[in-house]
């Protein structure tokens, strides 16, 4: 089964955002107020080893396990769309301490009240495709 | 071991892992980034024949959508088979604030004042998750990407639009812990 192996990456991702406790709304809390390393020793260390890939990837040219090349889209240049867009989101995931990872990992935890913010985030999402015509970008 | 990984993990490991997991999934392919299944789903439910956006081939975002299912998985065997039952060590500082909010010191992963059934049946406690929920999957498609998107896959390829969406990240999430939480609690 060709799809199985994102099932396997996706289970490896459940099982580290709740073992990091990335998903629990305390550590998010903790985090917006400046009061632990926590959350930043993880988003750190994340980046700084990402970061490290992502350069020996492009370096070296590596493909994928099908012989393609790897290519990483760049994204295109705004202000006003990554900063509104950006802090609407900011305000969303301190409110209910999950981003959209974390929301579905709760799920597995039991959490079942969490349906209610996914629910709004498709609406949110909805809401979004409707009328992005009429927001800046 | 599996004592060991019992414990909850600290953030070095924590972090190498989701660093691991981004790799893995660009090895694979495809781009690590988990609010585009918001967009696929609303898609795959029909959004398409109304909403511009979401008329694309969303059957070829089955893969993140298998990530999802996964992402469910990994934390029910999280919490079945990988806990040990211990609370969320948040600082004594954190515990303080959020007392003074009302808001009980942990005694699980989630405060009841917010991820229980009573909260739920409450007008405050209702709405707090659905308008939250909503400003990031609105939020989250505006700037084009959410935490793995863009705090993970996007700082890790140095994207300067990627920094500007963590930046408004932290400015959100600023407003809505010292402005809007005092306000609701």
């Amino acid at each position: 089964m060709k799809g199985f192996k994102f099932i396997l990456a996706g289970i490896l991702f459940g099982i580290v955002m709740s073992k990091s406790e990335a998903i629990s709304w305390y550590r998010i809390q903790e985090m917006f107020r400046f009061q632990s390393f926590h959350m930043y020793g993880i988003i750190g260390t994340a980046v700084m080893l990402g970061a490290l890939t992502t350069y020996v990837i492009k370096k070296y040219k590596l493909r994928d396990y099908q012989g393609n090349p790897i290519v990483f889209q760049p994204k295109e240049m705004s202000i006003p769309r990554y900063l509104i867009g950006g802090t609407i989101f900011g305000l969303g995931w301190a409110l209910t301490g999950a981003c959209p990872g974390p929301m579905f990992v709760n799920i597995g935890f039991s959490y079942w009240v969490i349906l209610v913010a996914i629910a709004g985030g498709l609406a949110g999402t909805y809401m979004y495709g409707a009328m992005s015509d009429r927001l800046p970008h | 071991m599996l004592e060991l990984l019992r414990q909850p993990w600290p953030w070095y490991t924590s972090g190498a892992v989701i660093a691991f997991v981004m790799v893995l999934l660009l090895f694979f392919g495809k781009s690590f980034g988990f609010s585009a299944n918001l967009r696929t789903i609303c898609s795959a439910c029909g959004a398409g024949k109304r909403v511009k956006f979401f008329d694309f081939d969303w059957r070829s975002q089955t893969w993140n959508l298998l990530f999802l299912v996964g992402a469910v998985v990994g934390g029910f065997i999280s919490a079945e088979f990988l806990t040990s039952g211990e609370v969320v060590q948040i600082s004594q500082a954190t515990v303080q604030d959020l007392q003074e909010l009302g808001i009980s010191a942990p005694s699980g992963l989630q405060p009841e004042e917010i991820f229980g059934l009573q909260a739920l049946f409450s007008v405050r406690g209702f709405l707090l998750l659905l308008l939250g929920g909503f400003a990031i999957g609105f939020g989250a498609r505006y700037a084009g990407g959410c935490t793995s998107g863009h705090a993970i896959s996007g700082l890790s390829n140095l994207q300067l639009p990627s920094l500007i969406a963590v930046i408004g990240f932290f400015i959100g999430g600023l407003i809505t812990t010292f402005v809007l939480l005092p306000l609701i609690f």
